[in-house]
């Protein structure tokens, strides 16, 4: 047993969203989009356990399980399109993929 | 105990500044397996030990693998690190990083408001969690299935290497295109 100010937990979970989020609005590549959408997700599921555990209640930890689920999809499909536009466009800039069909 | 996790999270935001700067997608993805396992050391100091071995094995183990096969597949090396530097100016990043700063320091100052209450962490069990789980959230686990289930033919419909597929008459036009070729090579042939 321990004891911690739980401020601080949120606050890193702040900054780890807020460092996704830069990732994710700078970067041109789609791969890197890819792992600082991951990098977002993370930091929420630890804010849900960082709560769960500051009540003592296990939600906060069946919500990270969910949230862990989305992530393990959304990363496999969003792969899967990366794929399939780098074999159409030779590419993976975000900037050139600007058509709805080929 | 405090010291554990204000180590574990200094690493994880610093190895987080460290993914989201390098060049090269490797490394990218080295780092990111430091940052997990940072924040999986965050979850076993608050008193969460089942969350912590998932992240490790299923954040740093599984997702982290797919990213790396992804990146062995589409080869890329050294010219994706030559092109990311020069995509990557301080014109482009410096802009869009200061307003996020500024929105982090207002939510900061937000969170730092509140009454400065001291967490006592008392770890919850895994059968806690797995009887919420199994009881309060049955349907959300069941439509958590049903995600994955959808994922997975998603991605392998989505990641089939189909054939072009042109419409008919764009069909036409390529057969046109490629019977007046013939014909012209075979009045070059003749002359």
């Amino acid at each position: 047993m321990s004891f911690y100010n739980s401020q601080a937990v949120l606050i890193v979970a702040a900054i780890l969203f807020v460092l996704g989020l830069i990732g994710v609005l700078t970067r041109k590549n789609i791969i890197f989009i890819l792992i600082s959408i991951e990098v977002m997700l993370n930091a929420a599921g630890l804010a849900f356990v960082a709560a769960g555990s500051r009540w003592g209640q296990p939600d906060g930890q069946v919500m990270f399980l969910f949230i862990l689920a989305m992530a393990a999809s959304e990363v496999s499909v969003g792969l899967a399109l990366v794929m399939q536009t780098y074999h159409q466009h030779k590419t993976l800039d975000a900037e050139k993929l600007r058509a709805l069909r080929d | 105990m405090p010291l554990l996790f204000y180590t574990s999270s200094v690493i994880a935001i610093l190895a987080t500044i460290m993914v989201i700067t390098r060049y090269h997608p490797i490394h990218a993805l080295l780092y990111l397996v430091v940052s997990f396992l940072a924040v999986a050391m965050i979850f076993l100091s608050l008193g969460a030990p089942f969350v912590a071995v998932l992240e490790v094995i299923l954040y740093a183990g599984a997702i982290i693998v797919l990213l790396i096969f992804v990146v062995m597949m589409l080869n890329l090396g050294t010219d994706t690190a030559t092109q990311e530097k020069q995509w990557l100016q301080p014109k482009v990043w410096i802009g869009p990083s200061l307003l996020a700063l500024v929105l982090l320091s207002e939510m900061v100052i937000l969170l730092m408001q509140g009454d400065n209450a001291d967490m006592q962490v008392t770890p919850v069990e895994i059968k806690q969690v797995s009887i919420s789980l199994y009881k309060e959230y049955i349907i959300a686990l069941e439509l958590a299935g049903f995600l994955l289930m959808a994922g997975i033919v998603g991605a392998a419909h989505i990641g089939k290497h189909k054939k072009k597929h042109l419409h008919r008459f764009l069909q036409e036009e390529n057969l046109d295109a490629e019977n007046k070729k013939m014909k012209q090579v075979e009045e070059t042939v003749n002359n």
